[in-house]
């Protein structure tokens, strides 16, 4: 850790990992960033009711079901983690 | 002045309010609820004193808020100068040692021993513990011999001294007649009585107390004196470690260990030493097979000064003066004298002393006095020999046998005060330290050493350097200690550690940090310390009786620490034995230290063990413990014992039946306890004790009454308010019986219970002023009640809650004569009451008879007063006359009469406080429409401004600036044209009141009256201004910038910018920081396009100081500006430009921390083409590594997220977050990380398009859909 990040937010990493899922770091994998990133997006999905409505209509079906399925996605959003070429 | 108070109080409230609220979350109880805890509940660190990081982030921590008023930004004004007496808050006190501060029964820590380890019943499973191993068993075992071993030493004292008594009395009655015969030499009577009955007695009774428990514990660690275990008669051989091969130095022989005999045959009388005493003292450390403990000092009578007189000790490194016993015996012990060299030399000296004082022996005698004419005499049958405990304690055994005088032998290897250079680079060693690091100094050759000795000494290095060494030594130190704990193993690491902790000379901030030491360690090894968890709680229980609080949060962190790593299994194994033990201190102690436990593991968890204990029929004590801990849960943890609470009350209630009367107090106390915390919830929780506590408050008497009254108080207002009106009329019965008793402690509870009654709802008005009132007066309101603090405190306080009920008249009808009591502290006392009740409930029921006697009352008080350093009778003063207003107009002439005259008095105390009156007075003078009079008073006050005492010169400005606020500028007399000029002057006061109170005055004038005054005075209140600039107090500095602000706005800014850019080029940090506060505060009162051209212009000054100036101002006056920045925000973008292209470091920061203000002024007002232009100048500096700078370069582009939006700050990002290079990866991380946690959701549309790889799909098919 830097002499610099002490002051910052970054200070305690492990600790804003834990606050905060979405938060990266340096050995953050392609697959592993993809993932928060989907993830937030089916959150912000849910959480925007007019974005909701907009994916029913274009999509045909109700809003719940809807919902429904983009929690269901946020479960294993990009498929199996790939396989580690280190282990 | 007032504004100030107010918002310090208002801080302090909040501050309250935030501590309640984090002690109710801190805690993890209610295992079952919140999950078990794992480590990752521990407080991982304590951070008291980490010094480097404390001040640079507080500077940029606190948010500065779009301000009201011209003023500073927080962050500066912090940051400035602080006074002296500040600094001798903040370290610059010499160290203090704990000892010092201790009482008595503080010190008594010092008496513990730290046990041997215990047998770790997890870590060993299944198999039967080994014989060499202390079991739980063993300890308690031991116990309990320990405690028949006390009651036995208490019977045989007891019964001594009856025999005693009844052979004094029967010789007293026979006296007359055995004193005839007396065929003795008077000399020697006291031997001779003695050497028969109790030398033989004696002899007998030691065996019979010591043999048992004699057997030396043959653990690994005997060099403790405990008493080792009982069943251990065959040592293990196999267990000897080198503890046992190391020579104890000043060991005399263990032959010797009948102090009594071998040493010194006829040196000391037998009689004198080793008479009646029949405890502790004497101990004479019986003979063992293997008396390795005989030099422990821990036992008075072996621990006088034997090894004092050896100056040349075997194995101490030669350094150390004061013999090397204790290197061994990591318990200092009771006798903390041979710690020190002084007490060292003293010893000596009382052993000199003695050794020429001691009693003749016979052959002495007889041949200093003839053979012939001389008859040995019998003593007379009365004589009792001396016993005094001083004498007896002198008489103990010298070991030695000292001749009179010895001639000290020279040992080369000694050096006594002059320390030794400390090898490789070791911190100092103070001399109370080479009794533990001593060996460190032996510049032996590591590698010979023994592996497990390598260790040890490593060990040593690192906790001195912890102790003694620099900051940054500690710090590796620590960081050391940490990471290899598991390596360094459990044992060794706190067999240093803790033996440390007891010493006795330890200071504060050492102590602090071995503790922080062990919280460290503890953290690492986590169930391996469970073999010495008792251990750990000798040393730490004594922090939670500490009367430093953050030594007493230390101590409960460690401890809550301690439980989660050893489990409640092992804690309560390890404190159980304690709970009964016969030392009240231990039990006090390990009561905290289980509440502790309590609130770290859960109190369910703990509940079968304390009902266990409560119900314990074995003793008392452990009853007395366990009601206890219940006590100090309720104190601990708050309103949390709620859910709990029902639980807690059974499991005590039993105890207010106790047949022991420590017991029934204690279980009142702890009911007390746990209604406090409970409060105001509850209640249906203590049904059950009601009927017990109101009968018992008929049967009971003293401390028990006390402590039931006391728990009937905290329960009353728990009640509804029926039944509180109820079991208030039960129990005002007592208490108005009780408030004659003479006893202080009573007199203290009934005042508070009483308050507690009467503030509760249900007791109506009427019933208090019929029955309580005429008593209460009567009994509390006497003179003597003022003289102690508390009383005096308590007294008023119950009057004011009294006077809520009950309203004004009655109170203040009851004491306004007692204004004129002779007694000042009572008339104080009458005064503060009078004064919270006014305030309290107004003036409206006081009628004109009683307004008459008050006014009367308070002006006498006031003139008589010699002494008020609490401003009682002033703030007594103000608060009526202020509730009173416009009924005082009658009385102002006489009031203002007083005032003048005692303005003019010779104490200056009296001139202060008649000027303090005014300022108070005021704001009602003004509403009694007595302006003329307020006028005559501003002239007289104008005349005395060549006051000397700069006390009284500030009260004179601060009551000068009343009466200016109250009429006004254009009514005031003086003359303001007249006035200001008198202040320029005293503007160089260099006295912090006589300053503050003058610029308020000088800025009041500036923001009103500026037009009375010519210009060129203001110019030259400038300059004084500046100077002010430099002070002390934050008050202060701020009423300067904020009068610039105001001058500048009074007579135009380019004088006043002129001045203070000239300023700029001053060396002074302070000045300068402080100059550019002025210069945006006077560009943000006089519009921002009247300063920057001249702003600007400075900017091209090659000079380093003034290029930052001009950037540190544009930086605040943007941040003043706000969103009025969008006009200015392209003239000053080449500036900018070029600041962030600059070599210096300190250009750049400057120049970001404007950016970030700027950008987050203009957030959303259509700027976005410059802030672009800038963000591309500020994102190069994003791998600066230099604190300050890197952190205004992430603030800039913090701003930058707010005013462009974040996805155009993450597309800056994206180019690095995957880059070939860790550090650069790093830093883009770090930055991706504070957007993501600032905007998440607007990251959402600008996040880049993934490709799908094999299996894994990437792509984000809904944000592509389109209706």
């Amino acid at each position: 850790m830097q002499a610099s990040d002490r002051f910052n937010i970054n200070s305690q990493l492990e600790h804003l990992q834990a606050k905060y899922v979405g938060t990266g770091h340096a050995d953050l994998n392609r697959f592993e960033w993809a993932v928060n990133i989907q993830r937030d997006s089916y959150a912000s999905y849910i959480g925007h009711y007019p974005m909701l409505a907009f994916f029913a209509v274009s999509e045909n079906e109700s809003i719940g079901r809807e919902r429904y399925n983009f929690m269901q996605k946020m479960l294993l959003p990009c498929g199996m983690p790939p396989e580690r070429e280190d282990d | 002045m007032d504004i100030d108070n107010e918002i310090a109080k208002t801080q302090e409230e909040r501050r309250k309010k935030e501590e309640e609220l984090a002690s109710l979350t801190s805690l993890t109880f209610d295992r079952d609820l919140y999950g078990g805890t794992d480590r990752d509940a521990y407080v991982t660190s304590i951070p008291v004193n980490d010094d480097d990081d404390a001040n640079l982030d507080s500077m940029d921590s606190e948010v500065a808020r779009k301000l009201a008023s011209y003023t500073a930004p927080k962050s500066l004004l912090k940051e400035m100068p602080r006074g002296e007496e500040d600094d001798n808050s903040l370290g610059f006190r010499k160290p203090s040692r704990i000892i010092d501060r201790e009482d008595d029964y503080r010190r008594r820590r010092l008496n513990q021993v730290i046990s041997p380890d215990r047998h770790d019943a997890f870590a060993a499973g299944e198999k039967t513990p080994d014989a060499s191993v202390r079991t739980y068993a063993d300890v308690m075992r031991e116990k309990a011999l320990q405690r028949e071993k006390e009651e036995t030493l208490r019977a045989i004292a007891k019964k001594k001294k009856e025999e005693e008594e009844a052979k004094a009395e029967k010789e007293s009655s026979g006296a007359a007649a055995a004193a005839a015969p007396v065929p003795k030499r008077r000399n020697r009577w006291d031997q001779s009585q003695d050497d028969g009955t109790s030398a033989a007695k004696k002899a007998k009774t030691t065996s019979d107390w010591d043999l048992p428990d004699a057997t030396p514990g043959i653990g690994r660690w005997d060099a403790t004196p405990t008493p080792g275990r009982v069943s251990d008669a065959t040592p293990s051989v196999g267990r000897r470690n080198r503890w046992d091969e190391t020579p104890t130095p000043g060991r005399l022989a263990d032959s010797d260990a009948t102090p009594a005999g071998g040493v010194t045959p006829g040196a000391t009388p037998a009689g004198v030493t080793w008479d009646a005493t029949p405890k502790g003292l004497v101990t004479p450390t019986p003979k063992r097979q293997r008396s390795r403990w005989d030099e422990t000092p821990a036992t008075m009578g072996s621990a006088t000064p034997l090894p004092g007189a050896t100056p040349v000790v075997p194995l101490t490194p030669g350094v150390t003066p004061f013999g090397g016993t204790d290197l061994q015996t990591p318990t200092p012990s009771n006798f903390r004298g041979p710690m020190t060299p002084e007490q060292y030399n003293l010893l000596r000296w009382e052993k000199d002393i003695e050794e020429r004082n001691r009693p003749l022996t016979d052959e002495e005698l007889d041949a200093m006095f003839p053979q012939e004419g001389y008859k040995i005499l019998e003593p007379p049958a009365s004589y009792v020999p001396i016993r005094t405990p001083a004498r007896k304690l002198l008489a103990t055994p010298t070991p030695m046998g000292t001749p009179l005088y010895a001639i000290p032998e020279e040992n080369r290897g000694q050096q006594f005060d002059v320390p030794k250079e400390a090898p490789g680079g070791l911190p100092f060693m103070k001399p109370e330290d080479y009794q533990y690091f001593g060996s460190l100094l032996n510049e032996e050759n590591e590698e010979e050493l023994k592996p497990e000795e390598q260790k040890e000494r490593k060990i040593m290095k690192l906790l001195l350097k912890v102790k003694n060494g620099t900051p940054p030594q500690r710090k590796t130190a620590l960081r050391q200690l940490t990471d290899k704990a598991r390596e360094f193993g459990a044992g060794p690491l706190f067999n240093k550690i803790l033996p440390l902790l007891m010493q006795p000379t330890l200071e504060d901030q050492e102590r602090h940090l071995l503790v922080k030491v062990i919280d460290r360690v503890l953290y690492k090894l986590d169930e391996l310390v469970r073999p010495f968890v008792h251990k750990i709680l000798v040393v730490i229980e004594p922090l939670l009786i500490d009367e430093d609080y953050y030594a007493r949060v230390e101590g409960r962190e460690i401890i809550s620490n301690l439980s989660k790593a050893a489990g409640l299994a092992t804690m309560i194994a390890a404190m159980r034995p304690d709970i009964d033990n016969i030392d009240e201190y231990v039990r006090n102690t390990t009561a905290r230290a289980f509440s502790v436990v309590a609130s770290a593991l859960g109190i369910p968890a703990l509940l079968p063990f304390l009902k266990a204990v409560c119900q314990s029929k074995k003793s008392w004590q452990a009853r007395h413990t366990g009601i206890k801990i219940v006590q100090q849960i309720a104190i601990l943890i708050g309103c949390a014992v709620l859910p709990h609470l029902k639980s807690l009350v059974e499991i005590i209630e039993h105890g207010l039946n106790d047949e022991n009367q420590k017991v029934r107090t204690i279980t009142a106390l702890s009911l007390a306890a746990l209604a406090e915390a409970a409060a105001p919830y509850g209640i249906e929780s203590f049904d059950s004790v009601l009927k017990p506590l109101w009968k018992g408050i008929r049967s009971h008497r003293g401390k028990v009454l006390a402590a039931f009254l006391k728990a009937i108080g905290f329960i009353i207002p728990l009640m509804d308010a029926i039944y509180a009106s109820y079991y208030t009329k039960e129990v005002m019965v007592i208490l108005i019986r009780e408030f004659q008793s003479p006893d202080e402690e009573m007199k203290k509870i009934v005042l508070k219970v009483v308050k507690q009654c009467v503030s509760t709802e249900g007791v109506e008005a009427d019933y208090i002023r019929s029955d309580i009132l005429p008593e209460f007066f009567k009994n509390f309101w006497v003179r003597r009640m003022a003289l102690d603090r508390r009383n005096y405190r308590q007294l008023v306080e119950t009057t004011v809650e009294m006077a809520n009920k009950v309203g004004v008249a009655d109170i203040v009808g009851r004491i306004v004569e007692d204004l004129k009591d002779e007694s000042e502290p009572y008339r104080r006392m009458v005064m503060e009451t009078i004064e919270k009740v006014v305030a309290n409930l107004g003036a409206s029921d006081i009628d004109s008879r009683l307004e008459e006697l008050l006014i009367d009352g308070i002006l006498y008080a006031f003139q008589e007063q010699t002494s008020d350093d609490a401003n009682v009778m002033l703030n007594g003063f103000g608060a009526v006359v202020n509730s009173l207003g416009q009924r005082v107009k009658p009385y102002l002439p006489q009031i203002c009469g007083t005032i003048k005259w005692r303005l003019n008095n010779k104490s200056a105390k009296v001139r202060q406080q008649a000027a303090d009156l005014i300022s108070r007075i005021a704001v009602v003078m003004k509403q009694c429409q007595e302006e003329q009079l307020m006028g005559h008073l501003g002239v007289v006050l104008y005349e005395y401004l060549g006051e000397e005492y700069p006390e009284v010169l500030g009260s004179i400005l601060g009551a000068l600036k009343a009466i200016v606020n109250v009429i006004g500028m254009t009514k005031m007399t003086p003359p303001i044209k007249d006035l200001l000029p008198r202040l320029t002057p005293i503007l160089k006061n260099r006295h912090e009141k006589v300053q503050e109170n003058c610029i308020d005055l000088v800025g009041r004038i500036a923001d009103r009256g500026a037009e009375f005054v010519p210009a060129r005075e203001w110019m030259r209140i400038c300059f004084e201004l500046l100077e002010m600039l430099k002070a002390h107090k934050k008050g202060i500095r701020r009423a300067t910038v904020n009068t610039f602000g105001y001058i500048a706005k009074a007579i135009g800014p380019q004088d006043v910018l002129a001045t203070l850019l000239n300023n700029l080029k001053v060396q002074e940090r302070q000045n300068r920081v402080c100059t550019t506060v002025a210069i945006a505060i006077v560009a943000e009162t006089c519009s921002p396009f009247t300063v920057l051209p001249a702003l600007m212009n400075e900017y091209r000054v090659p000079e380093l100081n003034v290029q930052n100036g001009v950037l540190k101002s544009l930086s605040f006056l943007f941040e003043y500006i706000g969103e009025m920045g969008k006009d200015y925000i392209y003239a000053v973008t080449p500036l900018l430009e070029d600041a962030l292209m600059d070599r210096d470091l300190v250009h750049r920061q400057t120049a970001a921390s404007a950016v970030k203000h700027m950008a987050l002024g203009v957030a959303g007002l259509g700027c976005e083409d410059a802030l672009v232009h800038l963000m591309n100048y500020v994102w190069p500096n994003i791998f600066e590594t230099s604190p300050h700078v890197i952190n205004a370069v992430m603030e800039a582009i913090e701003g930058m997220r707010v005013a462009l939006g974040a996805a155009v700050v993450l597309n800056y990002c994206l180019q690095g977050l995957f880059h070939p290079a860790r550090k650069v990866r790093e830093v883009y991380w770090k930055i991706y990380n504070s957007l993501y946690i600032g905007a998440q959701d607007a990251l959402v549309a600008a996040y880049p398009t993934l490709e799908d790889e094999q299996q894994n799909v990437y792509s984000r098919p809904e944000l592509l859909m389109f209706i």
